[in-house]
């Protein structure tokens, strides 16, 4: 009724290729940004931003980096928490020998670092492909993960290599370290990732994004075409990484503040991260943040409400059945098979601390499975299908 | 200008490209022995022969996606023997494929778009941003691409993921995306393949067009013997990787190698 | 500068060489262990191999299943404990051993049925994030369930395995490290007769080409599935065994040595089991001898990189791996 894009004439090519074409999603988008930036620090409190916010904004940027790789260039990746480590032991390196330098300006630095980094280790995706890029990209993870712990100049030759992010003040503002306050936090990571998404969103919609894009569904002929694979892969490899490189930054100064090198390990991070970008959806910035919210913010639902978890994984157990049932027929009582006893064992094993964390690796198992399955576009496609019958309503078609 | 005509044009045009003792082989497999041939400028050129005649392991040598062994490729005066794709593409080949090679993932527009890529040359900081001479160059080319949609009547598709445009189309959108290159030298392997008779002489009308209103210089490899011997200046026939005869559609068509290559030899 | 390329030098060539020199039966016995850690490599990377031939499917959740499969032969064996019915019944080793292999059978018949015929026809990049998700499916309901029982040891006098160390001409084994490789040397035959000589071979070489092709010629594509992920879980059993057998004990920590296996499966090329053998022997040997001769001048434990970049290097000059398939791409 309302998402109607009639009456909205193009005059000119430039009104074409806007972001968002159709009024109502540029007005729902700044809506949302708007609320990010004055609502959310009304009414959240500290344990909203030490859990959910703040961890949402970083991962959702380190993410989108994964995102422009993966997504956009169709290169595998499993090593991006080694680029993120690179980015958070440069910030810290950098911050701890220059003081005076401000932390947005350190950020920012240390990026180059993770670009530089992700150069070198996508190098080989000129020759290698697919699996064996994969496989070849957990090179870059281990070798940085030995090199951070192994080399204490890395970490100022603390013990056990614990990086800890100094505090610095901006205009009477702590805008880092530990005693920097919730709400500033996350409002200087929302506004790297707002910058960030617009910077990728234009990227993507330029000719640099369709390079990427054709190499991504078919180098040969994007070859062909004109377009230089190595250099096209390594620029993807270095905006990803670099992006990167600034999240783990953020990672160490507003998330965690002091951590270790295993913070960043394949289990930690790599593949989280892939699956946020999985989940939510590969090639879309929005599908970044959808990921990141849904993998971060599923744990923290899980162990704060498990009688409502309980509830909707049955609930969602008896709904995948239906799906089943109409789209696969015959073995429509296999759902029922695992899910009830597992919808009974999570019940009688009521969430005992240690089992979270394994009710928490299957869901995310599970869903990994099952959007791949039924939308392997991920989330941002729901969404588009959902502004799609959002058009059309209240007539079914 | 009429067929005849414009043959009479073409003789005394200027070589664009000619290919001198070629050989291809892959291990055992001899797939291009000691050819030679060219391709003048502006005409249409049609290479043709039985399947496995080596028709498009030509094309492969002659946009670099292929190494010969042996022999030489001038093109616009520039001789060489070995090449990237990506350079025959800056030195101005584009070509389509046998089996459809577009962008998948990506609309008609991003794909036809794509073929402008080596003309922009802003970079990615300013592409980044968005701002003033990226977002120009930007409506530039997507001006151009608009009259190459308009010329290939695919406006309607234009916001459609190729993945799910029917087979006609997509050839049409990949015609395109070369296109959209503005190449001195077009390519197209089997344009025609798989098409209905109404989509053929829609093809063959492109083809045509494209040959005179942009005067772009065509080599096409086509099965279908009325479509090639209508719209080609002249024609190459190969066989077993081995040219066996190079002339004018009705010389070709009277000449014995072809018709015992096509009909086979009794004996 | 000269100063450094000296270093390099002493450091990389000419300190180990000097102390190969001194000491060569410290050498020769490391060449052994790395060989043997390298059979266990080789056992791991082998199930990957075997998937990836007869589906097209790159499972990552394979070390998983290995993990998985061994702590339900110890639970199955366990007498004090099987978490489900409370008290337990001691089952002898080949129950256990079947009680394990009906699990692998029913994982495979449940991968197959929610898994992989939904996503038939798909990418193989899709088809291997799946598997991630195996993984970690895998690993929160295998901790759930023997959570009671991680960290034990492998029954080993029921398998009929025994330990400690044995003498070849002065250069030390074990007997836990020599069972492996005969049991690996046997597998991989077992492996090359059924792919080369069988109709299932070849139905199963089939399906990893072109799964629409080998339907469409009739081939029983779930049911040939289903073969390929028990024949797997056997392989994941037998390499998980002999793994917590030479660990000590089972845990689902020990599905960080897997990733060792990774490397080794690039290094010797995705398709290959002649490959994953030789390539896990070299890693196995390089990854301990650069550990041993390196580390003073590198630090220690670069085991942790080392068989990653030794493959990276290899696939620079040989993308498709050491025994891989070269593709010739056709256009």
């Amino acid at each position: 009724m309302f998402y109607r894009e009639a009456g909205q004439f193009k005059a000119s090519y430039g009104t074409d290729q806007a972001i968002f074409p159709i009024a109502q999603d540029k007005w729902f988008v700044l809506a949302v940004v708007a609320a990010a930036y004055l609502v959310v620090p009304l009414v959240a409190n500290s344990y909203w931003y030490e859990v959910i916010l703040t961890p949402v904004v970083v991962m959702s940027l380190s993410a989108l980096g994964l995102n422009v790789l993966t997504g956009y260039c169709g290169q595998i990746s499993l090593g991006h928490g080694g680029f993120m480590a690179v980015g958070a032991f440069a910030a810290f390196k950098i911050a701890t020998a220059f003081p005076e330098l401000n932390v947005i300006i350190v950020f920012l630095i240390s990026g180059l670092f993770a670009a530089f980094a992700g150069v070198i280790f996508g190098i080989p995706s000129l020759r290698i492909k697919g699996f064996y890029l994969a496989v070849a990209t957990l090179a870059s993870q281990f070798f940085f993960e030995w090199w951070f712990q192994q080399v204490g100049w890395f970490s100022n030759y603390a013990p056990s290599g614990t990086i800890t992010a100094p505090s610095q003040e901006f205009m009477g503002v702590v805008i880092s370290g530990p005693s920097a306050t919730g709400v500033v936090k996350y409002l200087i990571g929302l506004t790297f990732l707002v910058f960030f998404c617009i910077v990728v969103k234009n990227l993507v919609r330029s000719h640099i994004g369709r390079s990427w894009m054709a190499i991504r569904d078919m180098d040969i002929a994007a070859e062909i075409i004109g377009i230089k694979p190595l250099q096209t892969k390594l620029l993807a490899f270095a905006i990803s990484s670099y992006i990167a490189g600034v999240s783990g930054a953020l990672f160490l100064f507003l998330m965690r503040i002091s951590l270790e090198m295993e913070a960043f390990d394949i289990i930690a991070i790599s593949f989280p991260v892939l699956f946020m970008v999985i989940v939510g959806g590969l090639g879309s910035v929005m599908g970044s943040i959808f990921g990141a919210v849904f993998i971060i913010g599923t744990p923290v639902f899980i162990k704060n409400f498990p009688e409502l978890t309980t509830a909707s994984v049955i609930l969602v157990l008896a709904g995948l059945s239906v799906a089943w049932l109409t789209k696969y027929g015959v073995w429509r009582w296999v759902p029922l098979v695992i899910g009830v006893p597992l919808a009974v064992f999570v019940f009688f094993q009521k969430f005992a601390s240690n089992t979270a964390e394994h009710i928490v690796l299957m869901f995310f198992g599970l869903s990994i499975v099952l959007v791949l399955i039924f939308e392997p576009n991920g989330l941002a496609r729901l969404w588009q299908i959902a502004k799609e019958k959002f058009r059309l309503w209240p007539y079914p078609y | 200008m009429n067929a005849t005509a414009r043959k009479k044009a073409n003789e005394n045009a200027e070589t664009m490209l000619s290919v001198e003792h070629v050989s291809l082989s892959f291990g055992g497999v001899k797939a291009i022995r000691n050819v030679s041939f060219d391709i003048r400028k502006g005409e249409i050129r049609a290479i043709i022969g039985p399947n496995g005649a080596g028709k498009t392991s030509m094309l492969n040598v002659i946009n670099g996606f292929y190494h010969p062994q042996e022999g030489t490729i001038t093109f616009k005066g520039e001789k060489r023997s070995d090449m990237r794709p990506h350079i025959a593409a800056t030195q101005g080949i584009a070509r389509t494929f046998q089996n459809v090679a577009l962008f998948k993932g990506m609309t008609t527009l991003d794909n036809i778009m794509s073929g402008r890529t080596l003309r922009m040359k802003r970079n990615m900081f300013w592409q980044a941003l968005y701002f003033g001479p990226a977002r120009r160059e930007e409506l530039e080319h997507r001006e151009y691409v608009e009259e190459v949609i308009d010329f290939l009547e695919i406006q309607h598709i234009r916001r459609q993921p190729v993945g799910k445009l029917p087979y006609g189309l997509q050839k049409r959108v990949e015609l395109g995306r070369a296109l959209a290159m503005e190449p001195d030298l077009l390519l197209l392997d089997e344009p025609m393949a798989g098409m209905n008779l109404e989509e053929k002489e829609d093809m063959s009308r492109f083809v045509i067009d494209v040959s005179e209103e942009f005067g772009t210089t065509v080599a096409l490899i086509e099965h279908d013997m009325g479509v090639v011997m209508d719209l080609s200046d002249r024609v190459v026939v190969l066989d077993h990787g081995v040219l066996i005869a190079d002339g004018t559609p009705d010389e070709v068509q009277s000449n014995q190698d072809v018709i015992d290559a096509y009909l086979g030899i009794s004996h | 500068m000269l100063e450094f390329i000296i270093g390099l030098y002493e450091g990389f060539l000419a300190n180990p060489a000097v102390e190969i020199w001194q000491d060569p039966a410290y050498f020769i016995q490391n060449v052994a262990g790395g060989l043997m850690v390298g059979i266990l490599y080789s056992l791991v990377a082998l199930g990957y191999v075997l998937i990836y031939k007869a589906s097209g499917v790159f499972n990552f959740a394979q070390p998983m299943m290995a993990i998985f499969a061994t702590l339900a032969l110890i639970m199955f064996h366990d007498k004090v404990l099987f978490p489900a019915i409370g008290t337990g019944y001691g089952l002898t080793i080949v129950l256990a051993i079947i009680g394990s292999m009906v699990m692998m059978l029913i994982l495979a018949l449940l991968v197959e049925r929610l898994m992989l015929r939904p996503l038939v026809n798909q990418p193989e990049i899709i088809l291997f994030m799946a598997t991630i998700g195996l993984y970690y499916f895998l690993e929160g309901f295998g901790e759930t369930m023997f959570n009671k029982i991680a960290n034990s040891p492998v029954p080993m006098e029921s398998l009929g395995m025994e330990i400690g160390p044995f003498f070849v001409g002065g250069v030390m084994f074990q007997k836990v490290d020599a069972t492996a490789a005969a049991v690996a040397a046997v597998m991989v035959i077992l492996l090359a007769v059924m792919f080369q000589k069988t109709s299932v071979g070849r139905a199963l070489r089939a399906v990893a080409d072109d799964h629409q092709a080998a339907l469409s010629v009739g081939i029983p594509l779930s049911v040939m599935w289903v073969v390929v992920w028990v024949v797997a879980g056997a392989v994941a059993l037998v390499s998980g065994l002999m793994w917590g057998a030479s660990a000590g004990a089972v845990d689902f920590g020990m599905v960080f040595v897997a990733l060792k296996a990774l490397p080794v499966l690039i290094l010797g090329g995705f398709t290959s089991i002649p490959g994953v053998i030789i390539g896990g022997l070299i890693i196995g040997v390089g990854e301990r001898i650069a550990e041993i001769y390196w580390s003073p001048y590198l630090g220690d434990s670069i085991e942790s990189w080392f068989a990653y970049i030794l493959a990276l290097i290899v696939l620079i000059y040989r993308p498709e791996g050491l025994f891989g398939e070269k593709l010739i791409e056709r256009i």
